[in-house]
């Protein structure tokens, strides 16, 4: 028996999959440390110490407020914003008899306007409130003693517990996997949900534990973890089981992740550590960062400019008021004897006339409020949600085949859209779809398959050398057997197993070995037809593996410590199979950019199989391993240049001694809980990954993603493309020292002020990179990279993506836009102004880090020409007819108080004042937000030079802003003189009444509504039925409103009522004075606008001229427009095309030229 | 064993939704395709505009200029005109004085034929009956109903009179009423002046209760303007009632009666004029306007001429943008609109 379990260690041992499996070691002390305290007592919830521990509920709250925290923390956040606040201040004051209006009349809009928004988040928090209980519900088995497990809630979990968890479900917390239904002990695991990854991941319990596989198993089953505190990282855990008076160290391998999948496994048992909000996938959940669009930011400065210009009007009017005032009571002489100043209230008392004023100083503040839009946060918090949801439906960014629309995360930023000025893009994935094919390869430094890529057809197709069309068409011909998917390899000397009969084939055979072997994909066995597919952790690893498979290497079964092939045998040309021990994986990470394995053959013989990227290899191979390095490396160069990615080779053997070194050191590195652990294993790693023999170079396609990525470049010339490379094969500035780097940017830049016609492109490598971002290079880089129309970083990390990105963030002080798929990506999504991810086949991590997700990047074109164009004009429109609204009622309030000897006495009555913004004109406005088109999608597809309104920030200039404003400040002017000037003092109809406040105030109110409104159908281009309804449905609305508020009692309606009925409805001047203020007030708008439209259009007046023209539709025509668009580029990506295209051309020649 | 788990039925109905296609129906709403018009400003329709306008202002323009004339005025200032010689200099102290006799007869000619009813209103000029202190120094339900008669909220100084009882009807407005009268005479027979009606009918039914009669009024040190008559209720008090509808602007005029008769061209109306109310404190006008009315109410040239500048104006801008249009036709296709590479910047 102990023999046996020996044996098991042993095996295990060997099983590198699994870090971590050695005997405990005193690394493990940290454990019950600072960090290291969590203990969970398995299968004894009730005795004291598990009492005493006290960990959080399995219960998990996603919401954001609480039932008791709903209200002081929403109206918190409400009142952050200092036009809320300001809105506050007024409507408490509203309560003194300084106001100059009823309270009432002023508190709610307020509470209308903060009502809507609160009533929004409540809505928002509800639906996370009924997901958070749908989930918490869900049922799980728990043991309940005596040997029976029973069903229970998901938050009735406590740490310690024990669960069953069958086939497909979801584990209910972090559990530590105690055994499975395989012998033994792994399982598989979906982790969709918390990295987007569906590829299997494998797990295993410990061998201690594997073996209780009943429910009687846990009889008396007891067992204490200790471990680790409650962390966001998701590939890391540290711990110590402690069972029948034994240590053992827990690792990842253990941990089975709440919200991942059980797949492929019938049920496993585990045990609790992380409950609710400790589980790593709860610490990992983070609000998407919140970011504002600069238009909001601009917008805040305005509402800061006008509640100063507000300050400085009332400041005014309480002087002259002050001043005013004590004139009317000088020593014993009174001059307004009716307002009896010798017997007065604090608020007009000549005596006290300093504090008068101050006091009027207050009340003034309360009546300018109007000039600050109330209600313009809230509508544009609507108008965003609302522009949101047309985003997420638009059927023109949903993607067929991933089932996935576009989606808009934060609606924060949907003007943002229209303004990027730099595009900062990942290649990998995002450019590409992310799906490899095995397409040539460089054995012992021939090269072998004679496919033709994307690239180089695209080349052809462009410059129509028919030759390679030919031929490629002969080749489709030729290829009638269906495609395998990941696999386009096609060389006569190779398939088929001809390669045996090659001069090279034990390099050959070597090299697909190492192709079938050195990987981490796990095969699976199609029962009905035989077939093997496989599940691995990249494409590019599939592709290996299947060409591997279809050149005579099937990979087909992998356990825990070996893998078996069926592989050709060169001498009996029949397929034998073949089994490798595993020895170790080193694991393929972004610093190390590579993978080995660890093998031993049948024959006992122990091998280091070794692939990665060219510029880690070629350091690795040993003297006598460099047979065919120039070969290789020229089949690189061809390889990068057609646009494929490509893999180096190599492979060395071992003997006993030196692996058995290594290995030590290996487990004790792997086992290592310090910090540097990683540091460690990679340093062990690099001491067995040298002198290296080089077998030769593998060369995927990574396909580009549909949709004519070529079409995407050239129609987002305008902005410049950042490329930031991951696995770069562009041709890159290969020195690396400081100086070097320096000295080629000053050499860049005077090159670029050199000629003024062209357009560069930089390209860019992550060490030459690495010195470019220094402090003190990174001005110049920065200087060199905008000149250039488009930059190409490759080989860079992560984190200098995220740094590139703040560089050109903070340089330019453009809006930038980042877009990535990957978890790489995640920083300079963060990073950037709009980060976009790509919801594709590298995981949700760069989604969750998104501010809007689409699903193919060719959906980025309409995403911002048409939506990021629309929401900006929408916007920006909006916010400056909301200001131009509000100074234009403002100032005819102001011009009136100046009237009434600033007294502080409105024009309006009360109610009409609190409904203009809410009610008369805030409809038009939001629909403005929502609907308006100048320019259909078409058309905004078809002239990208729309965009660059966006960019250059036309519509939101301080210009376009101050213009509006100057407009409403001149039709408030306008307004109210025209109207006291026609209605005088004379009697104003047929019975001879005069006009009174009343009538005057209800005839200037008339003409704002209709004055705002009409402005508003000036302004936009796009009336729908909506348009015409909110419009004039907003005066319509303003005229039902006076006839019912007349029509109530004169209790509530005070000096209004039946203001309409009798005073004004029967009076031909009043209408009149109607028509003639309203177009009077408008014309020199209308001639502006006329004059701007036919002599000094802008962009989308252009196109709105082409349209009517009838030219948009002729696509001769339209080709020139584009060509405008676009600027003449001699060096970058056509220019690049132009040399392969000729360095093909001369292949082309020579097949022709030369005899066969 | 099912190593692909393909039965997912069994499970929580996870995968269920997986399946369902998320693509987004199609909607003309959705889509932001809904059947609009794109209004553009073509000349067509620029020119069309402004002859439009044109046509319509200019009639509209001469029908209120021609309404306007028809409409004779008879304005008499009689502010310093009604002060003797010797009181000149200092006008308050006449006004203020209850000894000085402040009748005054003056004799108007009648310019024009004026057909009756010929509305006769003072005018006061530098009055701030808009003045916030002064509007809201009222009690709408004190006057309004008997029973809220305690209801003076608003109303100091003029609320109580010194022993606390309450004032009706309370506050500065009513307490400042307008106390000047007129009389007319035409050959010396004495011409009826009707003071029904010249209030708000809404006003007289609504806002003044015929239950509510003025009590303590110009009881107080300071007397105001005028008093009223105790027996009468406010709802009859018209001249009240119009007072108390606060006046829009600074100068203003307030309906005083009507003359129904019709006065002939270049006849003599006697005027007698008690002239009370201190208007001199504030240096403030007072005018005596007899004047007619036209379906646009009284003289009122300022909306004749407006519609006509402006009607004329469109009519202009018409012809102009004829004009600029035929001289200077867009040229569609300039490179130079469509171009935005134009911003050459420094690095170029």
């Amino acid at each position: 028996m102990a023999r046996g379990t020996r044996r098991k260690l042993h095996f295990s041992k060997l099983y590198s999959f699994v870090c971590g499996r050695s005997k405990f070691e005193v690394d493990h002390s940290q454990i019950g440390g600072p960090g290291f305290s969590r203990v969970a007592y398995a299968n004894a919830p009730d005795c004291s110490e598990a009492g005493n521990l006290n960990y959080g509920s399995n219960y998990v709250s996603t919401t954001k407020y609480t039932l008791a925290t709903f209200f002081p923390k929403s109206l918190f956040e409400q009142f952050r914003r200092v036009a809320n606040l300001y809105f506050l201040f007024t409507a408490f004051l509203s309560f003194t008899s300084l106001a100059p209006y009823s309270a009432v009349s002023i508190i709610i809009p307020l509470i209308v306007v903060i009502g809507a928004t609160m009533l929004k988040e409540a809505i928002e928090d509800w639906r996370r409130y009924r997901q958070d209980i749908k989930v918490n519900n869900r049922k799980v088995e728990l043991y309940h003693g005596s040997s029976t497990f029973g069903f229970t809630e998901w938050k009735n979990l406590r740490v310690g517990d024990i669960v069953k968890v069958e086939k497909d479900n979801f584990f209910p917390a972090d559990l530590v996997m105690l055994s499975s239904s395989y012998e033994d002990g792994i399982c598989y695991v979906e982790t969709m949900n918390l990295d987007g990854e569906t590829n299997l991941k494998l797990k295993q319990s410990l061998e201690v534990t594997s073996g209780l596989q009943a429910d009687s198993s846990f009889q008396n089953f007891k067992m204490i973890i200790k471990c680790e505190d409650p962390n966001a990282s998701l590939y890391t855990f540290v711990g110590t089981m402690e069972y029948e008076d034994q240590e053992y160290p827990l690792s990842p391998q253990q941990l089975l992740l709440r919200d991942s999948k059980l797949r492929n496994t019938d049920y496993i048992y585990g045990v609790v550590v992380f409950t609710g909000r400790d589980t790593k996938v709860m610490q990992n959940a983070m609000n998407p960062p919140s970011k504002r669009s600069k238009i909001e930011m601009k917008m805040d400065k305005l509402i800061y400019l006008l509640l100063f210009s507000l300050v400085v009007v009332s400041s005014v009017g309480s002087v002259v008021f002050g001043i005013i005032s004590s004139d009317d009571l000088q020593v014993g002489k009174v001059k307004r004897w009716y307002f009896r100043p010798d017997d007065s209230s604090i608020y007009y008392d000549p005596k006290r006339a300093a504090v008068a004023a101050i006091l009027h100083f207050l009340t003034a503040i309360m009546l300018y409020s109007y000039f600050i839009p109330i209600s313009l946060y809230v509508s544009i918090e609507i108008v965003k949600v609302l522009q949101s949801i047309f985003i997420n439906q638009d059927i023109q960014m949903y993607h067929e085949e991933s089932n996935k629309p576009a989606r808009a995360r934060t609606s924060n930023l949907n003007e943002e859209l229209g303004q990027v000025a730099t595009i900062l893009s990942d290649k990998t994935g995002t450019l590409t779809c992310n799906s490899m094919e095995f397409i040539k390869c460089s054995i012992a430094g021939i090269a072998y398959g004679h496919g033709f890529t994307e690239v180089e057809r695209a080349i052809a197709r462009r410059k129509g050398s028919l030759s390679i069309e030919n031929e490629q068409s002969k080749e489709n011909h030729e290829q009638a057997k269906p495609a395998i998917k990941g696999y386009n390899f096609d060389d006569a000397r190779i398939i088929n197993g001809n390669w045996v009969y090659e001069p090279h084939s034990d390099i050959i055979r070597m090299f697909f070995r190492l192709l079938a072997i050195c990987h981490t994909a796990i095969p699976e066995v199609d029962e009905e037809t035989g077939k093997i597919s496989y599940e691995a952790e990249s494409p590019d690893e599939a592709a290996f593996v299947i060409a591997a498979r279809e050149l005579g290497f099937e990979f087909y079964q992998r356990t825990q410590t070996s893998i078996s092939i069926h592989e050709l045998d060169p001498v009996s040309c029949k397929h034998v199979e073949k089994s490798y021990k595993l020895l170790n994986v080193l694991e393929f990470n972004s610093s190390r950019k590579r993978m080995s394995v660890v093998v031993q053959d049948d024959e006992g013989k122990l091998l280091l199989f070794s692939k990665g990227a060219d510029s880690v290899m070629f350091e690795k191979l040993g003297k006598g391993g460099r047979g065919f390095e120039n070969k290789t490396k020229e089949h690189m160069h061809e390889y990068a240049d057609a646009g494929l990615r490509t893999l180096v080779l190599a492979y060395r053997r071992l003997d006993e001694e030196e692996y058995k070194s290594f290995n030590k050191r290996f487990m004790a590195a792997k086992n290592s809980i310090t910090t540097d652990r990683d540091e460690k294993i990679e340093e062990v790693a690099d001491s067995i990954e040298r002198n290296l023999i080089l077998l030769g170079a593998t060369a995927v396609e990574d396909k580009l993603q549909n949709g004519g990525m070529k079409q995407i470049i050239i129609t987002l010339d305008g902005p410049e493309i950042i490329h930031l490379e991951k696995d770069g094969n562009k041709e890159a500035i290969a020195k690396v020292s400081r100086d070097s780097v320096l000295y080629q940017i000053n050499e860049g830049k005077k090159l670029l002020s050199s000629s003024n016609t062209e357009s560069f492109a930089l390209v860019i490598d992550g060490r030459s990179l690495a010195y470019a971002l220094e402090d003190d290079a990174k001005n110049l880089f920065l200087q060199l990279a905008v000149g250039c129309a488009s930059v190409i970083c490759c080989r860079s990390s992560p984190k200098q993506k995220a740094l590139v990105t703040r560089l050109v963030k903070a340089g330019s002080g453009k809006v930038t836009l980042a877009i990535g798929d990957g978890a790489n990506d995640v920083g300079m999504l963060q990073e950037a102004d709009i980060g976009v991810g790509i919801s594709g086949a590298e995981g949700m991590q760069a989604v969750m880090a998104s501010d809007i997700a689409i699903s193919q990047f060719r959906f980025l074109e309409r995403l911002l020409l048409v939506h990021g164009h629309w929401c900006y004009r929408r916007i920006s429109l909006m916010i400056c007819y909301f200001f131009y609204k509000n100074l234009t009622f403002g100032l005819t309030l102001f011009l009136y108080e100046a009237y009434s000897s600033f007294s502080g006495q409105p024009a309006y009555d009360d109610w009409y004042m609190s409904l203009y913004n809410v009610a008369f004109t805030s409809l038009p406005a939001i629909a403005l937000g929502v609907f308006d088109q100048d320019v259909s999608a078409r058309f905004c597809l078809k002239f990208p030079m729309l965009y660059q309104e966006g960019v250059q920030n036309l519509l939101f200039s301080w210009l376009q802003i101050l213009s509006w404003m100057f407009s409403g400040v001149c039709n408030g002017l306008t307004i109210f003189f025209f109207c006291t000037t026609a209605l005088q003092h004379r009697a104003f109809r047929k019975g001879g009444e005069v006009i009174d406040l009343e009538v005057l105030g209800a005839t200037m109110y008339t003409c704002v509504i209709w004055v705002v409104n009409c402005q508003m159908a000036l302004s936009i281009s796009y009336f729908t039925l909506i348009q015409h309804m909110v419009i004039w449905g907003g005066i319509a609305l303003w005229y039902l409103f006076l006839l019912a508020y007349g029509a109530i009692t004169p209790t509530l309606s005070t000096s209004a009522f039946m203001v309409f009925v009798e005073g004004l409805a029967p009076t031909p001047a009043y209408w009149i004075i109607t028509l003639f203020v309203v177009i009077a007030t408008l014309l020199p708008c209308f001639i502006y606008l006329a004059v701007q439209m036919r002599f000094f259009p802008m962009h989308h007046n252009m196109i709105q001229w082409m349209r009517f023209d009838g030219h948009a539709d002729d696509p001769e025509y339209c080709q020139v427009v584009r060509q405008r668009s676009v600027r003449p580029t001699t060096v970058g990506v056509s220019a690049r095309v132009d040399a392969t295209v000729s360095q093909l051309a001369r292949k082309v020649h020579d097949m022709v030229h030369l005899p066969p | 064993m099912n190593p692909r788990g393909d039965s997912t039925s069994g499970s929580d109905g996870a995968a269920e939704p997986r399946r369902k296609s998320k693509k987004p129906r199609y909607s003309r709403f959705t889509q932001q395709e809904l059947p609009a018009c794109k209004p553009l400003l073509t000349p067509a329709i620029v020119v069309t505009t402004f002859a439009f306008i044109g046509i319509i202002f200019i009639p509209i323009g001469l029908l209120s200029l021609s309404a306007s004339g028809q409409v004779v005025e008879i304005v008499y200032q009689y502010d310093t005109d009604c002060i003797p010689e010797q009181m000149q200099n200092d006008k308050v102290a006449f006004i203020q004085s209850s000894m000085t006799n402040k009748t005054c007869t003056r004799t108007l000619t009648v310019p024009k034929n004026m057909e009756g009813p010929v509305h006769i209103y003072y005018e006061l000029d530098n009055f701030y009956q808009n003045h916030r202190r002064y509007v809201k120094s009222r009690s709408d339900k004190q006057l309004r109903s008997k029973a809220s008669e305690t209801e003076t909220t608003n109303c100091a100084p003029e609320a109580t009179t010194s022993d606390g009882s309450v004032i009706v009807p309370c506050g500065l407005i009513a307490w400042s009423l307008f106390n000047d009268t007129y009389s007319f005479a035409v050959n010396s027979k004495i011409i009826e002046v009707n003071k029904k009606n010249i209030a708000w009918q809404s006003d007289k039914e609504h806002k003044f209760g015929s239950d509510v009669y003025p009590k303590n009024f110009q009881m107080g040190g300071l007397i105001g303007g005028a008093k009223l008559n105790a027996s009468i209720p406010l709802s009859e008090q018209e001249d009240l009632i119009v007072w108390m509808r606060t006046a829009a602007l600074p100068r203003f005029r307030k309906l005083y009666g009507r003359i129904e008769t019709d006065l002939a061209t270049n006849e003599q109306i006697t005027v007698t004029i008690q002239n009370n109310y201190n208007t001199y404190s504030f240096e403030g006008k007072k005018n005596l306007v007899l004047s007619t009315t036209s379906w646009i109410g009284g003289k009122n040239d300022f909306l004749g001429t407006a519609y006509l500048t402006v009607g004329s104006l469109c009519l202009f801008l018409s012809m102009g943008f004829i004009i600029l249009y035929l001289l200077k036709p867009r040229t569609l296709g300039d490179p130079s609109y469509l171009s935005w590479n134009r911003n050459p910047d420094g690095h170029y």
